[in-house]
């Protein structure tokens, strides 16, 4: 019983860990986006306001997925292992 | 009276929390349950706190309204229209036109996002890192957006989906209903991960300070070293910094998603033709 939850409780922390690999994907998104609005202020400083606040929309859009990937980790550490290890004390009762 | 809904806020929390010694994270609290026929409605501190965020928000448009005056202003009323104006004029540049009533309703969402999110610098528990608060904001917005594509009839609504090919009548269904869960999520989750990561953080130096100072005898091995001044940084940076942008991009994109879902030119066709019958 012991070895079972602990298996669920280190799956649960794995589990959030590869999830959180996610963040990759967001990082170079919003890097490249940053990069770009960088490049479009040297061009042309004038319009400096403009590109920031295109900028920071284009990052809150590209960060989406990564915070998927955050929300599940949350779940994944907070959530899960209550449930699991419910159902598991719920079927080993019934069992006997 | 704006800083009395927060100091209830403030009360109610030291009275209701459990005490305990070591860091964790938890959810909200529940205060108590209310016994409906339909079923038990807890009531969680979360609800309780936006209560308090609404109530001295109201006090502030109140404070800030007081005496104004067309012939003599004062710095308050100079403040307030300049919020006024700015505001306006974001709607009038990201919806156009038609949208200009837009005005209010944005800058309600983008304050009570803010003071939301703001409630971490007094202690408090931000009612924008519960998901159900922002998943509610994020329903009102898509009935919103709905609502105005509606404008041209349920035909329209429903060609709309059909866009460019009718065999992705399916993708744009999912779209569609990803537009407000990934509204509440983006919220949800970076008012959430700045608090995490803070608390990680705040442990991981007491433990550090521990390290080192802890063999010292007395006093001196108690001291918060470590603690003093480092998180205050990222305080700055999750607390001040990313509940603002959160709160002007929740305001943005509803602006953006509002505006862009009406159809807009065959609306005013529309109306030209209901003229032209008349």
């Amino acid at each position: 019983m012991e070895l079972a939850i602990g298996i669920i409780l280190g799956c649960c922390a794995l589990g959030a860990g590869m999830a959180m690999i996610a963040g990759i994907g967001p990082g170079i998104g919003e890097g490249s986006a940053v990069a770009s609005a960088c490049e479009a202020i040297g061009r042309q400083p004038e319009c400096r306001s403009a590109v920031t606040t295109t900028m920071l929309m284009g990052c809150a859009v590209a960060e989406t997925t990564g915070l998927y990937a955050l929300v599940i980790a949350i779940l994944l550490l907070f959530v899960a292992p209550g449930r699991f290890v419910n159902i598991l004390t719920e079927t080993m009762s019934n069992l006997g | 009276m704006t800083v009395l809904p927060i100091l209830c806020g403030i009360l109610l929390y030291v009275m209701m929390t459990p005490s305990s010694e070591d860091i964790e994270i938890s959810g909200a609290l529940i205060y108590f349950e209310l016994n409906t026929p339909i079923q038990t409605l807890p009531i969680t501190e979360s609800q309780v706190n936006s209560w308090f965020v609404i109530i001295s928000v109201f006090f502030l448009c109140l404070y800030l309204t007081h005496g104004i005056s067309a012939t003599d202003p004062t710095r308050r009323q100079h403040i307030l229209e300049m919020a006024v104006e700015k505001c306006e004029g974001l709607v009038l540049d990201n919806m156009g036109e038609y949208f200009k009533g837009f005005a209010p309703f944005i800058a309600a969402v983008m304050v009570l996002s803010a003071f939301s999110s703001l409630l971490t610098l007094v202690g408090l528990y931000p009612p924008t890192s519960d998901f159900n608060v922002v998943a509610g904001w994020a329903l009102l917005v898509f009935i919103l957006i709905t609502y105005y594509k509606f404008k041209c009839g349920p035909v329209h609504y429903l060609k709309s989906f059909g866009d460019p090919v009718p065999f992705l009548a399916p993708l744009n269904v999912i779209s569609e209903v990803a537009t407000p869960v990934s509204m509440a999520f983006r919220h949800y989750g970076n008012v959430l991960s700045g608090s995490v990561i803070s608390v990680l953080v705040a442990t991981g130096l007491q433990g550090l300070t521990h390290v080192l100072l802890g063999r010292l005898p007395g006093f001196l091995g108690e001291f918060p070293f470590l603690q003093i001044g480092i998180p205050a940084v990222l305080s700055v940076y999750f607390d001040i910094f990313s509940g603002c942008l959160q709160a002007f991009i929740f305001a943005m994109l509803t602006m953006l998603y509002v505006a862009t879902g009406f159809p807009e030119e065959d609306y005013k066709a529309k109306l030209k033709k209901k003229a032209a019958k008349a």
